[in-house]
C-alpha cells in the first residue's frame, strides 16, 4: 500500500474541515468516517448526493462542507457525477474553465442507494470508466427511514421490517465483490473507528484516475439499537471479530490491509448491539449464532488457505 | 436559401448542432433514436464539436443532463414514451435544479398495451415537472423550436429546461424540405452560453438541490420556478421576434389558421393538426367559416392568447391525442380552465379524443366534427365528450378477438 503522508496515528490530520453542529444522531459512524474521509479530500471536492440520512447534512441555507454539493435523487447520483466530470472537462478542454479550478467528484451515497436503487447506475458509470470517488457509508438498512432492511442487511438482523424471533431472513449482498468484478480502479473497505487504514486507502484513492470505490461500515445507535459512545468500540469489534474485513481492490488483486490475528467470537460483537439481542434473549440460539460464527469462519478460511 | 429534405428527428439533430451545444447525453428509444445516431455520427467524424455519453437508462440520462447544464455547459438530449417516463423523476428534479438545457421529445403512445405510435400521453405526463413545452407541427418547426428554446432556456429571467415535441412517425421519420439556417446566423440569435453562478468551480464553492426542512422555504422556491416559467410567455414573444427578424420564419406561441372571422374553430396540437388544417380548407371551400388554433407553447400555458383568439366564437372543438382515464381530454380540460368566466369566451367547448397509438383522423371526422360542433352552437346543446372510434375498427378488433379465442381453444383442446 502506498501509505503517502499517513504513516503512524499521529500523522491524522489533527484539525478538521467538515463543519459541526450536523442533523446527524450522535455516535453516527457514517459521519465519523466522512469526517475522515473530508480531511484527506478537502474543499476541492463536489459531493453529488443520492437520498439516505446524509442527504440532512446540507439542509438550506447551511452545510457542513467548505467545497460543493449537489443532491440528485436516491438511483442516479452516479449519473449526476458524470455529467459534471464531463461538463468540468470539456469546460477545461475549451479553456473556460482554468485546470486549478477543476474539482474531485465525489458520489455520496447510503447502502439503500449502492446495494440497491443505484447499483444499475453505478455498474454503468464503472464500465464508462468515469473518473469519480464513490463513498457509500453502509449503516445495513433504510436507516433515514427508521432502518428498514436492504441489501446491505445481515443474516438474522431485527430491522423494522424483519422483527420475527429469528430477525432478517437474508444475506449480506457483497457489494465489494460485485463493484470488483468490474474492474474499476481501487475499491475499499473502510471503518471510521480504523482511522489510519482509512486515511490510507482514501489517499491511495485520490492518487489514481478512474472509479475508486469505498464501502464504510457505519455503525448506527438508533438503527443497530446501542448507546451512542459504543460506536466506535462497535466499529472496531466489527473488524476484531472478522466480520467487516478490511481490504481494497486494485490491479485484479484483492488485499486484506488488516487481518485479525486473533479473531474475537462474532458474539461479543452481536451481543452489543440490540438489533441481535433475540439471539441471547430469552435464550441463546446456538445454532444461529453458530451460523453467524460459522460463516465469518469460512470467509477467513478461504484468505488464510 | 435552399432547403434539404430532413426528417423530423434529422431536423432535432441539426438544431442541436447549429446551437452548438456541448454535451449530449443519450439513450436510445424508438423513435427518438436517429436523432443521437446522427449527432453522435457528427462528432465521430469531426464535423460537430462537444461530447456525447450513452447512459444507461434515461433516468441517468437526464440527471446527467441537469448536472452537465448546472455545471455551465450547452447541453441537448433526447428521448421518448416509455423514456420520458422512466426519467420523470428528474424531469421534475432538474426543472427543480434551474437546469436550462432543451430536450427532444419524440411523442409516442405508452404503455400498456405497448406500441411504437404516437399519441401526447407521454408528454401531457410531463405537463406539471417544470419544464416549459413546445410542440411542433413541421421538420422547418422542430429545427426552429430547437435554437428558440435554448434561447428561452437560458435566459435569465426563466432559466428552465424546454421539451421541444414533435410526433413519432409522422415528424420524426417524414422527410420535408427544411431550410438549414448559416450558422453565422444562429451565432447572432443565439450567443453563447453564460451560466451565470450556475456552475461548480474549486474557487467558489456551491451547494445546490439542498434539502428544505418545511413548507415555507419549499413553497418560496415552488413558486419561483412557477414564475419563471409565466415569465417566460413575454420572453417567447421578444425571443420568437428576434428569430422572425433574424431568419425571416415567425413562429407564434399560439398559431392562428383562418380564425378571424372563423365561427367554429378545431383547436389541435402537433403534427395532426396539419390534418385539421387542410379540413379547414375544403370546410371553406364549402362555405363554412371554419378556423384552427394550434398552441405551440403549452407550458407555459398562453391562456390570455388563447382567449382573445377564441373569444366570440360560437363553437370550439378541441380534439385530444391523449386521454386522461376518467377524465378526458387533457387539452380541453385546460382550455376549458382558460377561458371560464372570461368575456366573449365560446358557449360551446367540445371534447373529441381521437389519434391514440398512431390512429388516423380523416378529413371526414374532422367535417363531422365541425358540423356536431356547430349544431351545439345553434341549439345550445352540448354533446358528450366523443372517443373517435368507427364501427369499421370495432369489427376489425372484434376480429382480432375472435383469433385469440380461436388460437386459444386450439391450445387448449390438445393436438
Amino acid at each position: 500500500m502506498n501509505e503517502g503522508r499517513f504513516k503512524r496515528m499521529k500523522d491524522l490530520p489533527s484539525t478538521h474541515l467538515l463543519g459541526t453542529g450536523t442533523p446527524m444522531c450522535s455516535g453516527c459512524g457514517g459521519l465519523e468516517a466522512i469526517r475522515e474521509i473530508y480531511d484527506v479530500l478537502g474543499p476541492g471536492t463536489v459531493f453529488v448526493n443520492a437520498a439516505g440520512c446524509m442527504t440532512l447534512l446540507a439542509v438550506y441555507p447551511f452545510t457542513p462542507f467548505r467545497g460543493s454539493w449537489l443532491y440528485t435523487a436516491m438511483a442516479s447520483a452516479p449519473a449526476g457525477a458524470q455529467g459534471i466530470r464531463d461538463a468540468l472537462d470539456i469546460l477545461i478542454e475549451q479553456q473556460r474553465l482554468p485546470v486549478g479550478e477543476d474539482l474531485e467528484v465525489v458520489v455520496l451515497t447510503g447502502d439503500g442507494a449502492a446495494y440497491g436503487m443505484g447499483l444499475s447506475s453505478t455498474s454503468a458509470a464503472i464500465e464508462r470508466d468515469l473518473d469519480f470517488l464513490y463513498i457509500c457509508y453502509d449503516n445495513e438498512g433504510y436507516g433515514n427511514t427508521g432502518q428498514q432492511f436492504s441489501g446491505a442487511t445481515p443474516h438474522a438482523a431485527r430491522t423494522a421490517t424483519s422483527k420475527g424471533p429469528l430477525g432478517f431472513a437474508g444475506y449480506k449482498k457483497d457489494l465489494f465483490a460485485i463493484w470488483a468484478a468490474h474492474k474499476p480502479a481501487y475499491v475499499a473497505t473502510v471503518i471510521g473507528s480504523e482511522p489510519l487504514d482509512l486515511v490510507r486507502k482514501i489517499e491511495k484513492a485520490r492518487q489514481l484516475k478512474g472509479p475508486r470505490l469505498i464501502i464504510a461500515l457505519a455503525p448506527c445507535p438508533p438503527g443497530w439499537d446501542f448507546d451512542p459512545r459504543e460506536s466506535a468500540d462497535i466499529g472496531k469489534l466489527a473488524v476484531t471479530t472478522g466480520v467487516w474485513p478490511l481490504k481494497e481492490y486494485s490491479d485484479g488483486k484483492v488485499v486484506h490491509t488488516k487481518i485479525p490475528r486473533q479473531r474475537q467470537p462474532v458474539a461479543a460483537y452481536l451481543e452489543k448491539q440490540g438489533r441481535f439481542a433475540h439471539l441471547f434473549k430469552p435464550q441463546r440460539n446456538e445454532q444461529l449464532l453458530q451460523e453467524l460464527q460459522n460463516s465469518v469462519d469460512s470467509y477467513w478460511a478461504e484468505i488464510e488457505s | 436559401m435552399t432547403r434539404t429534405l430532413l426528417t423530423g428527428n434529422g431536423a432535432a439533430a441539426w438544431g442541436a448542432r447549429l446551437a452548438r451545444v456541448d454535451y449530449v447525453p443519450a439513450f436510445p428509444i424508438t423513435p427518438q433514436t436517429e436523432i443521437i445516431e446522427t449527432i453522435a455520427d457528427w462528432i465521430d467524424r469531426g464535423e460537430m464539436p462537444g461530447r456525447t455519453v450513452t447512459l444507461e437508462s434515461e433516468h441517468s440520462m437526464i440527471t446527467a443532463a441537469g448536472a452537465a447544464a448546472t455545471s455551465g455547459v450547452r447541453v441537448f438530449t433526447a428521448t421518448s414514451s416509455q423514456g420520458l417516463l422512466y426519467g420523470m423523476e428528474m424531469l421534475y428534479t432538474v426543472a427543480g435544479w434551474r437546469a436550462p438545457f432543451v430536450m427532444a421529445n419524440v411523442s409516442r403512445g405508452l404503455a400498456a398495451p405497448i406500441t411504437l405510435e404516437p399519441d401526447h400521453n407521454d408528454i401531457m405526463a410531463a405537463r406539471d415537472s417544470g419544464f416549459l413545452q413546445i410542440h411542433c407541427a413541421s421538420c422547418q418547426e422542430v429545427l426552429d423550436s430547437v435554437l428558440i428554446a435554448y434561447r428561452l432556456a437560458e435566459d435569465h429571467r426563466v432559466r428552465l429546461p424546454v421539451i421541444v415535441n414533435l410526433d413519432g412517425f409522422y415528424l420524426s421519420f417524414t422527410r420535408e424540405p427544411v431550410e438549414i439556417p448559416a450558422p453565422d446566423a444562429v451565432g447572432s440569435f443565439l450567443l453563447p452560453y453564460d451560466a451565470e453562478s450556475t456552475q461548480f468551480r474549486a474557487s467558489t464553492p456551491t451547494s445546490q438541490a439542498v434539502a428544505v426542512l418545511g413548507g415555507t422555504p419549499y413553497s418560496y422556491f415552488r413558486y419561483e420556478n412557477h414564475l419563471a416559467a409565466l415569465n417566460a410567455i413575454p420572453v417567447y414573444e421578444e425571443v420568437a421576434e428576434a428569430f422572425a427578424g433574424v431568419f425571416g420564419r415567425r413562429h407564434e406561441a399560439v398559431e392562428a389558421y383562418r380564425c378571424e372571422d372563423a365561427e367554429i374553430v378545431f383547436v389541435m396540437i402537433g403534427s395532426f393538426a396539419s390534418k385539421a388544417r387542410e379540413a379547414v380548407d375544403r370546410l371553406r371551400e364549402a362555405g363554412q367559416a371554419v378556423g384552427l388554433v394550434r398552441p405551440r407553447l403549452l407550458r407555459p400555458f398562453p391562456g390570455e392568447r388563447l382567449q382573445h383568439l377564441l373569444a366570440g366564437k360560437q363553437g370550439v372543438a378541441v380534439i385530444d391525442q391523449n386521454i386522461s382515464m376518467g377524465m378526458g381530454g387533457v387539452l380541453h380540460t385546460e382550455l376549458a380552465a382558460a377561458l371560464y368566466g372570461k368575456a366573449a369566451a365560446p358557449p360551446v367547448l367540445l371534447s373529441f379524443i381521437g389519434g391514440l397509438g398512431g390512429r388516423d383522423i380523416t378529413p371526414e371526422e374532422l367535417y363531422d366534427i365541425a358540423a356536431v360542433t356547430c349544431q351545439a352552437a345553434e341549439d345550445g346543446v352540448i354533446p358528450p365528450p366523443q372517443l373517435l372510434f368507427t364501427r369499421e375498427e370495432l369489427r376489425e378488433v372484434r376480429k382480432l378477438q375472435a383469433i385469440a379465442h380461436e388460437e386459444r381453444n386450439k391450445l387448449e383442446s390438445g393436438p
